[in-house]
């Protein structure tokens, strides 16, 4: 009794988002090579884009929290995933577009949660999953890799201090881009597995696959393509606000600060709490510029981002919500059509606003000067 | 079901300390043995970024150490496969 046309383009716009994950967390793993010279930026996107596609392979572990743990999967209709997903899309894309690192596992949890509780009232969230799977992992992940950052940075710089500075640096760098490629491994094995989770979920909705069903192989294998390619091409923006706008990043920090992504993520992922890998490696980055003396951390730029995270979950699920009110209203498979042809409008709108200050491999390095855009002399708006 | 997972949230810190800033403290012992004057004649100078000093003792301590390291990462790799992909029940 399902509805293929419906459900092709729900899988399109689930595989869409996977792709708006990997550009708006691209910089997640390189940010800090790029800025410390440890790779070419373009060289930097496309390994970190083969190691997303390898990492989705790895683990199907998050997949399953996704697709049963968070929401009453009976009352889940495809309208209802659809509309979750296109929170999720317009919330990443926005943040993108400010340069904010904000999660995308909260704009994609956070969506489906608004678009159930606008189907099914309160009763259809599984609030403790929520509470004890999402919200909380969300508010000690930044604080823990904040600390293990914090410590490694003290670490490297006391053990590296009798050599010369340039030595330093070169042997670091090597280090660097070995802790990088990890964390780009770790962001495959749990952001990948989202979509693959939402997919699963569409997929039991519409009757394709029984209850309780784990990920068909060509859904691990389109995810793995979706955000490998979203990837390589590079959320230039928010890279720069990771590399540049945080603390000024030399290599030793950013290899302290990837290994304590990439450690956290994947000890995360196995006890099965789907992390947000944008606040782990935020809270590194932070951690990196504690531990060094002398360096300094712009707690400005740090409490725009915190902000935007608190604000995540719930705006994701006023659009997931909206966007179902809009479906639903118009009703039946044209509702559906409809919402996702205004959300390909929206995002084809938010895309032409960014060419206006574009951020590309170019200037993704340029003097900070308080904006994401470099050549923009305007201040950035409030998140 | 308690609402934060305690046994977890200990097992994440001290397991990410020794893997987060453990393995990293590793390398950079590494390359402290590795720039250990030896043989080769040094470029003076702070801006020197010759990282191998030409000391056969340093060589063999830095590679014990990057060993450590890659065996680390290759058995950290092993158990998230094996955890994520769990042997089928019948």
């Amino acid at each position: 009794m399902g509805n293929d046309v419906i459900l092709v383009l729900v899988v399109i716009t689930a595989l869409a988002f996977d792709f708006t994950n990997g550009f708006h967390d691209t910089g997640n793993a390189m940010a800090t090579s790029i800025t410390t010279g440890a790779l070419p930026p373009r060289v930097a996107v496309a390994l970190s884009g083969v190691l997303n596609l390898i990492g989705a392979f790895l683990s199907l572990a998050v997949a399953a929290t996704i697709a049963s743990g968070l929401v009453n999967t009976k009352v889940v209709t495809l309208t209802v995933v659809a509309a979750g997903l296109a929170g999720g899309i317009i919330w990443n894309l926005l943040t993108w577009l400010l340069g904010i690192p904000s999660s995308s596992s909260h704009a994609l949890i956070g969506g489906v949660i608004g678009s159930t509780l606008a189907a099914a009232g309160g009763s259809a969230v599984l609030w403790k999953g929520l509470v004890s799977k999402v919200v909380i992992p969300a508010a000690l992940s930044p604080i823990i890799a904040a600390l293990v950052a914090a410590v490694g940075t003290w670490l490297l710089y006391r053990i590296s201090r009798r050599l010369t500075r340039g030595a330093r640096n070169h042997g670091f760098r090597i280090g660097q881009v070995g802790s990088a490629c990890m964390v780009s491994l770790a962001h495959g094995t749990n952001d990948a597995q989202k979509t693959m989770g939402v997919i699963t979920l569409a997929l039991i909705a519409n009757g394709t696959l029984a209850s309780g069903s784990s990920a068909p192989f060509w859904v691990v294998l389109t995810c793995a393509l979706a955000i490998g390619l979203g990837t390589y091409l590079g959320g230039w923006r928010v890279i720069r606000t990771l590399g540049k706008g945080l603390v000024e990043i030399e290599s030793p920090q950013g290899m302290a600060a990837e290994s304590s992504s990439a450690a956290i993520i994947l000890l995360s992922a196995s006890f099965g709490y789907s992390l947000s890998t944008t606040h782990v490696a935020t809270g590194s980055i932070v951690g990196t510029g504690l531990g060094k003396r002398g360096a300094d951390v712009r707690w400005s730029v740090a409490g725009r981002m915190a902000t935007a995270w608190l604000f995540t979950l719930p705006s994701a699920a006023i659009a997931g919500a909206l966007a179902y009110w809009l479906a639903h209203g118009i009703g039946g498979s044209a509702g559906v059509i409809i919402l996702l042809a205004i959300l390909a409008g929206l995002a084809g709108a938010i895309y032409w606003r960014s060419r206006a200050t574009k951020v590309d491999h170019s200037n993704v390095n340029d003097e900070w000067t308080g904006t994401t855009a470099p050549s923009e002399p305007q201040p950035a708006a409030a998140a | 079901m308690s609402w934060i997972n305690l046994s977890a949230l200990w097992k994440i810190v001290v397991f990410g300390l020794i893997a987060g800033a453990g393995l990293p403290a590793l390398f950079a012992i590494g390359l402290r043995a590795l720039v250990m004057p030896g043989s080769r004649v040094q470029a003076a100078g702070p801006d020197s970024d010759h990282v191998y000093g030409g000391n056969v003792l340093g060589a063999v301590i830095a590679a014990i150490c990057f060993l450590i390291i890659l065996a680390a990462l290759g058995w950290g790799i092993y158990e998230v496969y094996q955890i994520g992909h769990p042997a089928p029940k019948h």
